[in-house]
């Protein structure tokens, strides 16, 4: 091992946050098949980083894994193009709950000891921005999700977070679990020359059975249904017109005061 | 039955969430407790106290709890759940990062960010930025879970629980807190404000951004930006509004200069009205609005405010 760090980033398939989904008809899943799917943008924030932070040189070795079925190899292959040395896939054909997930990156850490672990902060399915913070547990790490801006001073990190009241700085030591926040950095397009070399990088390919982990589901999915739709509105031409509706709702609230 | 909820407060002043949930909770039935933890956090537990229908306020009052880490707060918390069926936290940046954790820690799964509530163990919660809604139930022993606070009405004052103090041990953080910067915070709460006036990168500037200031003081609104406008730099983070911003469920909400991005939308679904200004007729915001007004936000705010203020 070099003397500077080794990042692991934890990249996801999804639905390309564009594509508009529609709900299977049996309620219980969404269309996958035939949509376009893309690495989650999140995780790409996160990798962005961790190839920012090699070309600095404050990293030897930047590893992206990802949980997926084996056509989740295009978005490991994406990643290697924007500059990721190797890639994992730990394949899957089942969808995986989020703590399976996290205990099949705890696996991935201890085999392979990165210093920084890095990480969407959510994912644009399933929204449910609670990988990074399991696997911080689950390996008793220190973690700051939400980070908007990274500061590296040997194994320290200086963190910034986007919380709910403003900014917060952290500092923490190495190793530990980071989420990106889209605020992060801007991630670089990759070219078709960057995939071309991106193909001759190595990819390895677990499969789940590998590991001794239990990947049955503790959650049920009764249904998947449409939220509410909006019923259209009027179209108003005049100032006028705007006060008197903002003032219906403004003079209501008065009164209940 | 018996829920814990985790209370929610910034810089001594308790947010009108931690009610929600008790409002939330209270549709599940059973003993209501609710625990903050924090440093010098008193005064805060005993108004807690006076929230109708909680059964007594646990009380972690120490420094190490300043800043609420998430690390800090799962080890008190691994102890202090074990009695409850249920552990709640709203979906903000201090619930997101510790129900996870903790419930990772404890190999349970937990459920993020409940926006309807069907039983004890079936809930209703958004995904693809709000555009499905998934049912699901849940076998776990104990359901940890992040709530949507503003999709909960809150329950009336008037009560006057006890307060336990929690036995607080040795405990040491991974992580050291440098500093932060706050809101003011006689600012109305955009979370829970009834009007909130939002803009987006159409303002073009921070100096006309602070039109919307100005709105909302006449309606004493809080203002939300998109966050096209919080990366060009006319609004902090914390005022973005969309699946990765706050979700947000005012009486009234006006979009101006927003496009209406399914990302931003998803953010404003809980709205009771919408009004919308747009120089584009078929901006998508304009298609959800109740009301909806084609011009120049530059003539037209600067006109709104005055007819408004008189
Ligand atoms: C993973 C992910 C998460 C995201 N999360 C969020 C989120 O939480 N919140 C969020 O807001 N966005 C989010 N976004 C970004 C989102 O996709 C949009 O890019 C963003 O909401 C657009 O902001 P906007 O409406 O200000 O800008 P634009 O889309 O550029 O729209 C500007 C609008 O202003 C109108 N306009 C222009 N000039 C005038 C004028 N003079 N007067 C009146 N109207 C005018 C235009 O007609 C247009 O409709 C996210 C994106 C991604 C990929
Ligand atoms: N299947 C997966 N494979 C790799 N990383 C994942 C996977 N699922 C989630 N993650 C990581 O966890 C982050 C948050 O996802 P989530 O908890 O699903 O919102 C993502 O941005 C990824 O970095």
């Amino acid at each position: 091992m070099g003397q500077n760090m080794k990042i692991l980033v934890a990249v996801k398939r999804v639905v390309d946050h564009n594509v508009k989904i529609r709900i299977k008809s049996d309620s219980q899943s969404v269309d996958k098949d035939n949509v376009r799917m893309s690495m989650n943008p999140f995780c790409k924030h996160a990798l962005e980083e961790a190839v920012q932070i090699k070309e600095s040189g404050k990293a030897d070795e930047v590893v992206a894994v990802c949980v997926g079925s084996k056509k989740a190899s295009d978005v490991l292959l994406t990643a290697l193009a924007m500059g990721a040395d190797r890639a994992i896939l730990v394949q899957s054909d089942a969808e995986l709950e989020t703590l399976v997930i996290a205990k099949l990156l705890q696996k991935i850490v201890e085999q392979e000891k990165p210093d920084l672990v890095l990480m969407g902060k959510q994912s644009v399915d399933i929204d449910a921005s609670q990988t990074p913070q399991m696997l911080a547990g689950l390996l008793d790490w220190g973690q700051a999700t939400f980070v908007c801006k990274i500061g590296i001073d040997g194994k320290k990190l200086t963190v910034t977070r986007e919380v709910d009241y403003g900014l917060q700085e952290l500092s923490l030591n190495l190793p530990a679990v980071i989420s990106a926040d889209l605020g992060l950095n801007k991630p670089r397009n990759v070219a078709l020359p960057m995939v071309m070399r991106a193909k001759k990088k190595p990819l390895n390919i677990f499969q789940v059975a590998d590991f001794e982990v239990d990947i049955s589901s503790r959650l049920k999915i009764e249904k998947i249904s449409e939220p509410p739709t909006r019923s259209g509105g009027k179209n108003i031409t005049s100032i006028d017109e705007l006060v008197d509706e903002i003032k219906i709702i403004s003079d209501k609230l008065e009164m209940v005061k | 039955m018996s829920i814990l909820i985790l209370a929610e407060y910034n810089e001594n002043i308790l947010s009108s969430s931690t009610s929600r949930l008790v409002g939330a909770a209270k549709k599940i039935g059973g003993e209501i407790d609710v625990l903050i933890v924090g440093d010098d956090v008193k005064n805060l537990a005993q108004q807690l106290a006076k929230i109708a229908g909680v059964n007594k306020v646990l009380l972690a009052n120490d420094r190490v709890f300043k800043h609420q880490k998430a690390d800090v707060l799962c080890k008190i918390l691994k102890d202090i759940i074990i009695p409850y069926s249920h552990f709640f936290a709203s979906s903000n940046s201090v619930g997101k990062a510790v129900i996870p954790r903790l419930a990772a820690e404890l190999d349970f799964m937990p459920i993020s960010d409940v926006m309807f509530i069907h039983s004890k163990n079936k809930f209703d919660r958004p995904i693809y930025a709000g555009n499905a809604i998934e049912t699901i139930s849940t076998k776990e022993k104990k359901i940890l879970a992040t709530i949507r606070s503003s999709a909960f009405v809150p329950v009336e004052q008037g009560n006057d629980a006890k307060i336990e103090n929690v036995k607080i041990g040795e405990i040491k953080s991974k992580v050291e807190f440098i500093k932060s910067t706050n809101v003011n915070s006689d600012k109305v709460d955009l979370s829970t404000a009834a009007i909130v006036v939002a803009g987006g990168q159409a303002f073009e500037s921070k100096e006309n951004f602070q039109m919307l200031y100005e709105l909302a003081d006449v309606l004493n609104a809080g203002v939300g930006a998109t966050r096209a406008a919080v990366d060009l730099g006319f609004a902090p983070n914390e005022m973005q509004i969309g699946v990765s911003g706050k979700i947000i469920a005012p009486e009234l909400y006006i979009a101006i200069g927003i496009s209406g991005a399914l990302q931003h939308l998803a953010g404003i679904s809980g709205a009771k009205k919408i009004i919308a200004i747009n120089s584009d007729a078929d901006a998508p915001m304009m298609k959800q609005a109740d009301v909806a007004l084609v011009g120049d936000l530059k003539t037209i705010l600067p006109e709104l405010i005055k007819k408004l203020a008189q």
